[in-house]
């Protein structure tokens, strides 16, 4: 009994990493490109677990369901940086309390489309029944978003240090003045990287759906956990967003199962000693 | 330096109208001017890190938080505050508030622009999630209601009038106070660090010191805030904690015009009258206020205290107004690298 607690702990938490990872590897890009945090980024995880949720109640199927909605809010995204963010580029405190004020809005017509009632998301069929490996049982829709993450991870991975737009997103988080002047289209790159930032944080909401379920908060209970992501592995950072992601889901739910009451509090600590000795985070590439 | 005697008289005939106005209404307005003279003090306490020291706060609703469930608990608890040691609760309050910004401030201060505003987010979170989970403290999402408020000597602030006038004297102490600071050498000092901060170090201020205790007064003055806030509101709830209320007060801040004190109150009465009004009128208030805010920061980053500025400049040259624009995101550009 006790093997199959921690066991199972254990998945819950890289699964739930894996959700981290999916919400704040694309954070840690809008970050580390444009320089800012873009704090829509829990609401738009949380718009992707509505759009799933209707979507799935008009018997979509699942995997594409997660498609579609991670595209609507990637949309989403592009109309944040196209229409909003750039009306006042160069203003970067202005810019966060901007996509502040739009998560607000987000979250206030979440509250009027979908009411103040939890929506659960169902699993797919398929992945409904618990995968049993020598006696012990394991949730299988958790080991398979584990499985996704993981993917999603690589073909990041592949995309930023395997192609030309990848060197170029690399290129302007290290030195935007001299990206510009090579000629790289920096513009251009900022909405791409909202675009697949935002698509990713939809995925994931409708992902975690399952798990998670969509409820109103939802948005605020994901974004500080992104936030601390990005402060432990540094700033622009893919791998920092994945070393983080695991790092966070493993505290946040062992606190949550060992100690509820401090749940929030055990992910403080870790926070508090990157701040003080690795001020730039783990694999911060951006200078403070 | 005549116009400047002229503003401050103007901000004591507007106060003194409030004092003669507010107690010959009803009691609903007495409750709201209340209510928005308490958290004025958290956002004139942002505004001196925000308006005068250029640091974005997303955390200040903890330094309400921690004076108001200090409050709660040592009223609830120990039955200690409801009597002359209300004053005790007051100092208790403004403490903790410093003490707590002391030790953040330590962790925040050596970042700057947006990686300040994320960790001070960050960090204010993580007293939400204290006061949201810690239930045996702090009720959990209840809260904790306060039952009765002080009582001392011949004066009993249950009577709303008497509380109004207690939270508005505590105001314009508080406002006279930041009002001295900010205008200091200390202040000055503040002001330049916000606009150039390399050239400060270069003449010799140590601009991390300079920084570290301009957070700590303001984290004192939310603390005392948070006192006010606690019996005026009548019960203490992680809603007072949360990343709504720090944001709420940064945009109140930014609505009336960072850098003012002034602006930030007005900033504050706006929002709250607009609350209370358009939560009777429709159902869907919250998205209004919402939209204010990304307007105002489009559109009015001055916010309305910058409104007879611009006005003055747009008259001074009213040809070309995106030159102006660029050049003045050229300034900017130059300030930030």
């Amino acid at each position: 009994m006790q093997w199959q607690f921690w066991i199972i702990q254990t998945l819950n938490s890289v699964a739930f990493g894996g959700l981290l990872f999916l919400l704040s590897s694309g954070f840690s890009l809008i970050f580390g490109l444009m320089r800012i945090p873009n704090l829509a980024h829990g609401a738009f995880f949380m718009l992707g677990a509505y759009f799933g949720y209707s979507l799935l109640a008009r018997g979509g199927n699942f995997w594409l369901v997660a498609l579609v909605a991670g595209l609507g809010v990637g949309l989403l995204g592009i109309a944040l940086e196209r229409f909003v963010l750039r009306q006042i580029s160069g203003n970067e405190q202005g810019q966060v309390l901007v996509t502040l004020g739009v998560s607000f809005i987000i979250a206030d017509i979440c509250l009027l489309a979908w009411t103040g009632d939890p929506m659960p998301l169902p699993a797919p069929q398929a992945l409904r029944r618990p995968l049993i490996i020598a006696g012990y049982a394991f949730p299988t829709y958790r080991l398979v978003v584990l499985v996704i993450a993981l993917v999603a991870a690589v073909g990041l991975y592949f995309l930023m240090e395997r192609t030309r737009i990848g060197a170029m997103i690399r290129a302007g988080v290290d030195d935007m003045e001299m990206a510009r002047g090579v000629g790289i289209p920096v513009s251009r790159l900022f909405t791409l990287v909202f675009l697949l930032g935002s698509t990713l944080a939809g995925i994931g909401g409708v992902l975690g759906g399952p798990i998670l379920n969509a409820y109103p908060g939802l948005d605020a209970d994901m974004l500080p956990l992104a936030l601390i992501v990005v402060i432990l592995g540094g700033a622009g950072s893919l791998l920092g967003a994945f070393v983080g992601s695991f790092a966070v889901g493993f505290l946040y739910n062992f606190g949550i199962a060992l100690a509820p009451d401090l749940a929030y509090f055990v992910l403080f600590l870790p926070m508090v000693l990157v701040l003080v000795f690795l001020p730039q985070g783990l694999f911060g590439r951006v200078q403070l | 330096m005549r116009s400047h005697r002229l503003k401050i008289l103007m901000v004591i005939v507007a106060l003194a109208a409030v004092a003669i106005v507010v107690p010959n209404t009803g009691s609903f307005v007495i409750l709201l001017v209340t209510r928005a003279l308490a958290f004025s003090i958290l956002v004139m306490s942002l505004d001196i890190l925000l308006g005068y020291t250029g640091l974005a706060s997303l955390g200040q609703a903890a330094y309400l938080g921690v004076g108001a469930y200090a409050t709660a608990i040592l009223a609830t608890k120990y039955h200690f505050g409801l009597g002359w040691d209300f004053w005790l609760v007051l100092l208790i309050g403004i403490l903790l508030g410093a003490a707590l910004a002391a030790f953040f401030g330590l962790l925040a201060i050596r970042a700057s622009g947006v990686y300040f505003l994320m960790i001070t987010l960050a960090l204010g979170q993580c007293v939400w999630g204290l006061a949201y989970r810690w239930n045996s403290l702090t009720g959990g999402d209840n809260g904790i209601n306060l039952r009765e408020r002080p009582k001392f000597g011949g004066i009993d602030l249950a009577n709303e009038l008497t509380f109004f006038f207690l939270v508005f004297a505590v105001f314009c102490a508080s406002l006279a106070l930041m009002y001295t600071l900010v205008r200091s050498p200390f202040g000055r000092s503040l002001a330049g660090i916000r606009e150039r901060e390399l050239r400060m170090q270069i003449l010799g201020y140590n601009t991390w010191l300079h920084k570290y205790i301009a957070f700590i007064i303001a984290g004192a003055f939310g603390g005392l805030s948070g006192v006010l806030w606690a019996h005026t509101a009548g019960i203490v709830s992680p809603e007072n904690v949360v990343l709504t209320t720090s944001v709420d007060a940064l945009l109140m801040a930014v609505l009336g015009g960072a850098g003012t004190l002034v602006g930030g109150v007005i900033g504050t009465f706006i929002v709250f009258g607009l609350r209370e009004f358009l939560s009777t009128l429709v159902p869907w208030w919250q998205y209004v206020l919402g939209v204010v805010y990304v307007a105002t920061i489009l559109y009015l980053p001055t916010g309305l205290m910058g409104i007879p500025e611009r006005l003055r400049q747009k008259r001074a040259k009213p040809d070309n107004p995106d030159g102006a624009k660029k050049l003045a995101s050229l300034h900017h550009a130059e300030k930030t690298t």
